[in-house]
């Protein structure tokens, strides 16, 4: 895991070593072998950073043929500043709120209350943290890893390194414990002996079950109990408030008294021993900070789901798939608590449909009829509703359509992340379809374009696409609180009775307002002259149908001028930065946490100034081109193997301005990291040199 | 004494609209099609038992049968959707609408090939419309290829021989649970304007596969769904009679050979059985007669299967009685203080 981003890690842990006072880290052959060849870092460099001792590399670790692929680098600038750290008296030097834990258990062994615990507690300490779930694409029995990050600088995206391992599944602990970084402290299962894999690292053994029965818990609980031992431990060796962690496990179990004074228990226990019986030899503590007051920590499908409700969503279908389920299931709790009715009746419908080709011809109807309709999916689900997606543009129907990315090509891994859809989606469909997309970057903004995409879908007539991905849907995000939508809800150009009476009539395809948006009628509306015909055939202004040549190319036209009208509408981009470096940084969604960190790192070791401007939704706007005009060289940072927001850009921008793209992209499923960005880009510009 | 000659009232329905008001576009069908039959028994159906054209909603999928929605009740809001993709648009548009009626018009292909998936689930749900499928054991509009309705050993005018069994759309409605299943033939336009009357007065699904002779691609010699076939082979298994519930008729009826359904709107649907084990009212005596009749050769038409009791999909979901479309802004977007409590949980 993680080890694949080879150079970055590696050169960083040896720069590390070569900076640090205390020389905690060291590189192993490991690391170096766990890099592709062509990312193997150039033996010198290393040397230059280790000093000649390179414990236990060989020839073999650097063949020949390896060495000759190698351009020589020299990195003057490529220093990775250290932490300060406090030094307690005669201690380690501490690292305070700038470390990884990582907790590695069982799919299904109900881990996930107690990583939220310890999440949420050191969040409610004031400081920033962020929670990413790797897990596998199964229901119990295979392994999962679920990172916190504690950063003091506030950064949230994925890193590849961690500090703190929480060993409790037996079946990868040794792979565990060898991909953690030297000096690294391991939390495990003294059954596990993992004090023998390395030397290299900081060993808590801990007697899981004793501790877990002391609790007085059934055995038929005592997996879960278990869970919270390790908080306790946790909590005491990196010194988490203990009147946070009860607080929160309160909180959590809210609703049921017992199993919060059990939890507690077992809290309790892995405290006690730790303080007992383990000496802190690492350095990795949480110290207080006033980072995150007011803030809230959702995950972005919940999100999602709060802003649909608030859009006043009416009809929502859905066929259950990874990782947009939640999207529904959190939808379906917030309506039956909030959108039911004095009387008991509800305001809505959801519908768990037979497959996605039902869920958006279900959509469809609905907004034809008049609701406030959406289906939430992902990349297969999106594959099959390429036909009705066209239907929807060229129907001019509204309806929202959420996808919350996977990697694919097909099944794909579908618990992993991607921001692969991109230009799928743009022109889903056969024939000349085109269709707005939502980037959003945030939570807050899986929220606020949740809501928006409804007005949007109603205003424009069309089908809207809200692109997240699993790691923005499914993780722990902080977040500044969400704000009331104060638009208000916006149904769009539709004529009612009385209207027509004044009319006399309409035409529903007809550019009246010289926006290319059409007026259209519902069903029920009280007029002889209110019905029209609604097909998927050619058709003129009137709805009637038609072959002809001028009608058919009319009618494209208007469409397109249509799509120019979106631009009017959509979220605009978000540039960062004063505007006037000459590097310029594009990137969209959940990779935003990862590009400013990125920033900072670029700014920090190589000196680099770089403008950043975040898309928020297709089509592009102006500052999209004027961000691009305006610098000679823009990186273009997404999560696909094809550089998908690229190829838009290269559609619509200008030749002279294409070749000023450059491509950053990272695909593995995991989450990007904001190294992975910094390599490319320093290599890139020279600053690696 | 007038000077004026009275000039004739035209002929007008209960709510005081003309047949003129239902009727659609003119029909671009071959002449002799099947399905333009069933759309005059549609439009004269719906202005005889007096609905609103605007309140109705006309689905369909795509074929020949599929286009057929543009020659009927033209007031009425129409939904050309895509190949076998109707039951979900259907669905939609009720959930968002529920107070509207809405009829579906599809075809063979359209239903018990490509949009089978679709098609199960309505019955399923029980969706409140009529669902016609014009069967003409073909693909009409890709002209003339095999449908999966085409009965085993039935000829194309190529002289290609059908050798896959036959899917009874009925037998599979009722078991999927359809509350109303019956089958017709477009010749036949005094049962199917009963059928069409009591599918009206219905409320669940309406499943009425109504055998249409495709003129051009399956009308010959060797086909099982031609006129010439069906005028020798339809065996009525009751002879179906409407009572509305507006006329003020009290028909007589013998109730040893006439079974009396009461329909939702008040309506009776009077069923003289020509069969000795019919009973509409018994699945599993509906699936053995056709059953029966399939190995007899003989396509049995009526009404086989009604179920009054069973509630359709929109009430059981519970919605509020006004259309969820237009409901106003202040009960569909939920107040400030939900949005700070919720923040709050997440603090
Ligand atoms: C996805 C898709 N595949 C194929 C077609 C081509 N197609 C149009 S109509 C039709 C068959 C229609 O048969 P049926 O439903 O029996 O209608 P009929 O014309 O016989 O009334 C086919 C295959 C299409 N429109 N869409
Ligand atoms: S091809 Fe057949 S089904 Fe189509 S309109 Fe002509 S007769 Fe009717
Ligand atoms: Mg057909």
């Amino acid at each position: 895991m993680g080890r694949k981003n080879g150079v970055a890690n590696v050169i960083r842990a040896a720069l590390e070593y070569n900076n640090s006072e205390a020389r905690r880290w060291r590189v192993s052959v490991e690391m170096v072998q766990a890099c592709r060849p062509q990312d193997r870092p150039p033996k010198r460099l290393l040397i230059k950073a280790c000093g000649q001792n390179l414990p236990g590399f060989t020839d073999d670790t650097y063949p020949q043929t390896w060495k000759e692929c190698i351009q020589p680098m020299t990195t003057p600038d490529l220093v990775v500043q250290d932490q300060p750290g406090l030094q307690p008296a005669g201690g380690i030097p501490q690292i305070v709120n700038d470390f990884s834990i990582q907790i590695a258990t069982v799919n299904g062994s109900g881990s996930q209350s107690a990583n939220n615990v310890l999440l949420r507690s050191i969040f409610r300490m004031g400081v920033p943290v962020s929670g990413k779930n790797l897990f596998p694409s199964n229901i119990a029995g295979l392994p999962t890893w679920y990172t916190i990050r504690v950063s003091k600088d506030g950064w949230v995206a994925r890193k590849t390194d961690i500090d703190v391992l929480i060993a409790m599944n037996a079946e990868t602990a040794q792979q565990d414990v060898q991909s953690m970084r030297p000096g690294a402290a391991v939390i495990y299962d003294q059954s596990l002996n993992l004090d023998q894999v390395r030397k290299d690292l900081t060993y808590y053994p801990v007697p899981f079950d004793q501790l877990a029965a002391s609790t007085g818990a059934d055995a038929k609980i005592r997996k879960l109990v278990k869970n919270m031992v390790y908080v306790g431990v946790a909590a005491q060796l990196l010194a988490i408030d203990m009147d946070w962690v009860e607080k929160t496990v309160r909180k959590q179990f809210a609703k049921k008294v017992k199993a919060a004074e059990l939890n507690l228990k077992a809290v309790r226990a892995g405290f006690d021993y730790a303080a007992s019986s383990l000496t802190k030899q690492d350095p990795f503590v949480v110290a207080p900070m006033s980072a995150t007051q007011g803030k809230i920590i959702i995950e972005g499908n919940e999100a999602t789901a709060m802003g649909a409700m608030f859009a006043g969503v009416t009809v929502v279908t859905w066929y259950p798939i990874t990782p947009s389920s939640s999207v529904v299931e959190d939808l379906i709790d917030y309506m039956k608590e909030y959108r039911v009715e004095p009387d008991g009746k509800a305001s809505f419908a959801i519908v768990q449909a037979e497959d996605e080709l039902s869920a958006v011809g279900m959509v469809l109807g609905a907004g034809w009829a008049g609701a406030r309709s959406m289906t939430a999916t992902s990349g297969p689900g999106i594959s099959l509703m390429a036909e009705f997606a066209g239907l929807g543009y060229y129907a001019e129907i509204p309806g929202v359509i959420f996808d919350v990315q996977r990697t694919g090509p097909s099944t794909g891994l579908p618990t992993r992340t991607c921001q692969g859809d991109l230009t799928f989606i743009a022109g889903l469909s056969h024939g000349d379809t085109k269709h707005v997309m939502l980037l959003p970057g945030s939570v807050k903004e899986c929220f606020e374009f949740a809501t928006e995409a409804f007005n949007i879908a109603e205003q424009m007539q069309t089908p809207i696409f809200v692109l997240s991905d699993l790691d923005l849907g499914m993780n722990n995000w902080m977040s500044e609180p969400f704000e009331y939508p104060e638009k208000p809800i916006n149904r769009g150009k539709v004529l009612d009775a009385k209207q027509l009476k004044e009319l006399g009539g309409f035409a529903r395809y007809k550019d009246v307002d010289g926006d290319a948006i059409p007026y259209r009628t519902l069903p029920g509306t009280d007029h002889p002259a209110a019905a029209y015909f609604t097909r998927g055939s050619g058709h003129n202004e009137k709805a009637q149908y038609t072959e002809r040549p001028d009608d058919y190319e009319n009618n494209m036209l208007r469409l397109a001028r249509k799509f120019e009208t979106a631009k009017t509408l959509v979220p605009k981009p978000i540039l960062e930065g004063k505007g006037r470096e000459t590097i310029g940084i594009i990137a969209f969604g959940s990779s935003h946490w990862a590009v400013i960190e990125s920033r900072d790192q670029l700014q920090r070791e190589s000196k680099l100034g770089t403008d950043y401007l975040r898309i928020r939704a297709y089509p592009f706007t102006q500052e999209i081109h004027d961000f691009v005009a305006q610098h000679e060289r823009v990186y273009v940072v997404e999560q696909n193997r094809d550089g998908q927001m690229l190829n838009l850009l290269k559609v619509d921008l200008d030749p002279t301005q294409v070749v000023k793209l450059r491509s950053v992209r990272h695909f593995n499923g995991l989450p990007i990291d904001a190294r992975s960005i910094t390599t490319v880009i320093a290599e890139q510009e020279g600053a690696a040199k | 004494m007038s000077t004026t000659p009275a000039t004739p009232q035209p002929k007008t329905n209960r709510i005081g609209l003309q047949i003129l008001d239902y009727r659609g576009g003119k029909t671009t069908l071959c002449a002799g099609c099947g399905h333009n039959a069933i759309s005059e028994r549609i439009t004269e159906a719906f202005y005889e038992m007096g609905i609103q054209p605007e309140r109705v909603m006309k689905m369909s999928g795509i074929g020949c049968s599929s286009k057929s929605p543009a020659y009927f009740m033209s007031r009425s809001f129409s939904f050309n959707s895509v190949h076998g993709r109707m039951p979900s648009v259907a669905t939609g548009a009720l959930l968002a609408n529920k107070t509207m009626r809405s009829i579906g018009i599809s075809g063979d292909g359209d239903t018990a090939s490509i949009g089978m998936g679709q098609f199960v689930h309505l019955l399923r749900r029980n969706i409140p419309m009529i669902y016609i499928i014009e069967d003409n054991g073909v693909y009409g509009l890709t002209k003339g290829q095999f449908s999966a309705t085409a009965d085993i050993g039935s000829k194309l005018k190529s002289g290609v021989i059908n050798d896959l069994p036959a899917i009874d759309t009925c037998a599979l409605a009722i078991q999927m649970g359809a509350t109303f299943v019956g089958r017709s033939f477009s010749g036949d336009k005094k049962q199917l304007s009963a059928m069409l009357k009591a599918a009206i007065a219905h409320r669940g699904t309406v499943m009425l596969d109504v055998i249409s002779p495709c003129v051009t691609f399956n009308d010959h010699e060797g086909s099982t769904k031609s006129y010439k076939f069906m005028q020798g082979h339809e065996e009525p298994v009751a002879e179906v009679g409407f009572v509305s519930h507006f006329e003020d008729i009290a028909v007589e009826y013998d109730h040893d050979t006439t079974v009396d359904v009461q329909l939702h709107d008040g309506s009776h649907l009077r069923l003289r059985k020509l069969h000795e084990d019919y009973d509409p009212t018994d699945k599993v005596r509906a699936m053995n007669l056709l059953m029966e009749a399939h190995a007899k050769d003989e396509v049995l038409t009526g009404v086989f299967y009604v179920d009054t009791q069973k509630p359709d999909f929109t009430s059981m979901l519970n919605m509020v009685d006004d259309p969820l479309a237009t409901l106003a802004p202040e009960r569909v977007r939920p107040g400030r203080d939900v949005l700070a409590q919720i923040m709050a949980e997440h603090s």
